[in-house]
């Protein structure tokens, strides 16, 4: 019973931020709604049981992407800049179709009946790590390794890019 | 699982949060606000996967770890897109939407 409660109320909080996250007209504000919808998402996964996707959600999602998007929004606008808004038409046609798409994902996901399987469950620590690096059935050495690569070329790429070395000389 | 909640519960949260971001998606024009959008959408695919390990596969850690990879190339998306935002703002000096148009030439 107490974990329903906690559900809905973490479930309607997470809403109520995301909406508030693409609505308020000040970008810094829309950052820190976004960092309490992550915050609010880890304590779903809490609740699930799965601490260590909880914790790699904090310190990756809230702790870097969050502060990283704040940091961009800081030297990219004034704290007092505000957003322009869009006509009203706009708004409520867009709203509109997607409230249409919402409620029709949501009734068609109530017609299918989903085959619940009960098992054992282990998601400690080592378990994850060991299927990470197996070579074996159900392991992930490939993922990772093409990931680890992934994180290496995108961390060139982003100081390359963001030097802007390239503009610079063409300027000369 | 959560007592009490089923899986169509945690289902439609996702969804709401993945229409919402869709939402800002098209109806905001500055850059960094479409990459806060997008963020909405991927924490809320996240949450499915996890959702579907959970309460469909719990024997399986499959929806786990590509849980992990995604949030790992969420990261690395993030970097990549405020290193160009802010290379796009030194060249025009604006993050609009609207004013990026240099690769048309």
């Amino acid at each position: 019973m107490g974990a329903k409660i906690i559900f809905y109320l973490v479930a309607g909080l997470m809403i109520l931020f995301s909406i508030l996250s693409v609505s308020t007209t000040r970008v810094i504000r829309a950052a820190v709604y976004l960092l309490f919808v992550m915050i609010l998402m880890a304590g779903i996964y809490f609740l699930f049981d799965y601490n260590f996707l909880a914790g790699v959600q904090l310190t990756v999602y809230s702790g870097g992407i969050a502060v990283l998007i704040v940091i961009a929004v800081l030297l990219v606008h004034n704290i007092e800049h505000r957003l322009e808004r869009l006509p009203l038409v706009e708004y409520l046609w867009k709203g509109g179709v997607l409230l249409a798409g919402l409620i029709m994902t949501l009734v068609t996901m109530r017609q299918f009946h989903f085959q619940r399987i009960d098992g054992q469950e282990d998601v400690s620590v080592s378990n994850i790590g060991h299927k990470l690096l197996s070579l074996g059935d159900g392991g992930f050495i490939l993922p990772f390794e093409v990931i680890s690569i992934l994180l290496l070329a995108v961390m060139v790429a982003a100081i390359i890019i963001a030097k802007g070395e390239v503009y610079k000389n063409e300027e000369k | 699982m959560i007592e009490g909640i089923t899986i169509y519960d945690v289902l439609a949260v996702s969804t709401i949060i993945f229409f919402v971001g869709v939402f800002g998606f098209v109806t905001r024009k500055n850059l960094i606000s479409l990459l806060i959008s997008t963020e909405l959408m991927l924490n809320a695919v996240v949450l499915n996967f996890v959702t579907f390990n959970k309460y469909l596969y719990p024997g399986h850690v499959q929806g786990y770890v590509f849980s992990l990879f995604m949030i790992a190339v969420a990261a690395a998306e993030v970097a990549l897109a405020i290193a160009i935002i802010i290379s796009l703002y030194r060249m025009d000096n604006s993050v609009d939407a609207d004013d990026m148009d240099t690769l048309k030439g």
